[in-house]
């Protein structure tokens, strides 16, 4: 897969290596330091960092803006985008602005629903999907057009990403999803936090035998668990999550003093593994509120030094 | 049908509570179905108020009465000649019939006595849910005859999304993931392959973004 655009991102996965991102949330304020602090710790660790744009739907700094930040300090954000909170003027718009300071990666995305948030009250928009939203992008970028038909003076070079979710339900149409995606125009995919590993390595096989693997580059979603706490929050209370018993119960036997270490430890020993599986082109390590740890998570999982692209 | 939900008596009261003479006015098509704006429930309400009345020791004078429909000229013409009598209308129908109430007799207050909801169906007595949001272009062919507009909470029409678990939608562990329902249907159908077509931008400007809907039948009118 030659590169179609400016991105670092896509370049790297280009030439074949394996590809290391991280995410940043941005804060609940308006201190920018807030975001390039985090960005630094991790910039020297990743190829590209994930804006998040208003995870589980509470108000933050909009996810633009910190990756224009971080733009303005040489690193390579990746726009995260929802579908939930922009109709397609707004989306089209914001890919512009986004254009503008070329930042070249897009993450397309529904978002988690409002009631999750902090306005569970308010509407949502809704007006076009995520599997629409790459489209959109890829629209833009390839035809230099707009939705509406116009042309697109400068159109954004953006290399466009997706999430997918190897766990969630129905399984069965989960690998055709991923396919619905690839045909709507999708580049690269970070999944889900993979803790079942047996799991995900189930889906891997049926994405390579539809020879998937061959269109879309595929980054295996990491989050290390901080305690036995977390581990039993994630498996019982965020939807679409699957962690086995066994991951819970090794943190759980772990003193509660070394689990923070466990959790990492879980977490590069998932890294060493799935980098042999086939297809996966590289790792979204979503340290939440732990970004300090990611330097050592790719370190230990063997993923350091990062490579020079022109 | 147009399912509604009944008002909590203490904001009706707060509406009514300075009035004389309010007719309780109910509906016999889709509110009486639903159990929340038919006879039998102008008569629970009106007995309520009496009775909140009577403890106020107020002496307000509840009329009831219930209309074979309140979207529609002829049915509401039957109040023409008592309205005067009244100094505000509790009206029990959905909201277009309240709002036609008003519209028809300009100088009189008409105070909804339900909350109008949705479009929907009985699923077993005492329970309605949602089908149809109206959306003025009907996808449902695509969608093996289940609705993602009105029944997924994204309304996303390539669905499911990530949250989607057990067969069940992110916000709620009792709502069924219609995506699910969709999935499941079009495996019943034979037609799971019809899955990987992507469903295009949909053209909202059938549904409220284009402003209140209006249809002129030139072949049905007069």
């Amino acid at each position: 897969m030659k590169p179609k655009t400016p991105s670092k991102l896509e370049k790297i996965l280009a030439d074949g290596h394996l590809a290391v991102t991280s995410e940043c949330g941005p804060p609940r304020g308006s201190d920018p330091e807030v975001i390039i602090k985090k960005a630094d710790m991790i910039k020297d660790h990743v190829d590209a960092i994930n804006i998040t744009d208003n995870q589980t739907s509470v108000t933050r700094m909009c996810s633009l803006a910190a990756c224009i930040h971080l733009k303005l300090k040489g690193l390579e954000p990746v726009l995260q985008m929802v579908t939930r909170d922009r109709n397609r003027i707004a989306l089209q718009s914001d890919i512009l602005g986004a254009a503008s300071f070329d930042i070249n990666n897009i993450l397309c995305l529904s978002g988690d629903h409002q009631s999750f948030g902090d306005c569970s009250k308010g509407q949502n928009v809704h007006d076009i999907d995520s599997m629409q939203l790459i489209q959109t992008v890829r629209h833009m970028r390839d035809e230099g057009k707009f939705l509406g038909g116009d042309d697109i003076k400068r159109p954004p070079k953006m290399f466009v990403g997706a999430a997918a979710n190897p766990f969630a339900d129905p399984f069965e149409i989960r690998v055709p999803r991923l396919a619905k995606k690839v045909a709507a125009g999708v580049e690269f995919i970070q999944t889900q936090c993979i803790y079942n590993l047996d799991k995900f390595e189930e889906w891997m096989k049926m994405v390579c035998d539809r020879g998937l693997h061959e269109k879309v580059h595929i980054l295996a979603g990491m989050t290390p668990m901080k305690n036995a706490g977390m581990a039993r929050y994630m498996k019982n209370r965020v939807p679409g999550m699957d962690v086995p018993d066994e991951v819970v119960k090794r943190l759980a036997d772990t003193p509660k003093e070394k689990q923070s270490e466990e959790g990492i430890k879980i977490c590069i020993e998932a890294i060493q593994r799935l980098k042999e599986v086939q297809g996966v082109r590289g790792f979204h390590i979503m340290a939440i509120e732990w970004e300090e740890k990611v330097p050592e998570i790719v370190e230990a999982a063997g993923l350091y030094p990062r490579p020079e692209v022109d | 049908m147009i399912v509604a939900d009944k008002k909590p008596i203490e904001e009706i009261i707060e509406e009514i509570k300075d009035k004389e003479k309010v007719l309780i006015l109910g509906c016999n098509e889709c509110v009486t179905v639903c159990e929340a704006g038919g006879k039998k429930e102008v008569g629970v309400l009106s007995s309520a108020l009496r009775m909140y009345f009577l403890s106020q020791g107020r002496e307000v004078r509840i009329d009831e009465r219930t209309l074979e429909r309140q979207c529609d000229h002829e049915y509401l013409e039957e109040v023409r000649d008592v309205i005067d009598q009244y100094d505000a209308v509790v009206s029990l129908a959905c909201g277009v019939g309240v709002q036609f109430m008003a519209e028809k007799y300009h100088t009189t207050p008409v105070f909804p006595g339900v909350n109008t909801c949705f479009m929907g169906v009985t699923e077993e007595r005492g329970v309605w849910s949602e089908r149809c949001q109206g959306c003025g272009e009907c996808i449902l062919a695509r969608t093996a005859g289940i609705c993602p507009v009105s029944r997924c909470a994204k309304r996303i029409l390539n669905g499911p999304c990530g949250g989607s678990t057990n067969g069940k939608c992110e916000i709620n562990s009792e709502l069924d993931c219609a995506w699910q329902l969709i999935i499941d249907r079009l495996k019943a159908l034979g037609k799971l392959d019809d899955y990987e077509k992507i469903t295009p931008i949909k053209d909202w400007s059938t549904e409220r973004a284009g402003g209140p809907r209006k249809i002129v039948r030139e072949d049905v009118q007069q």
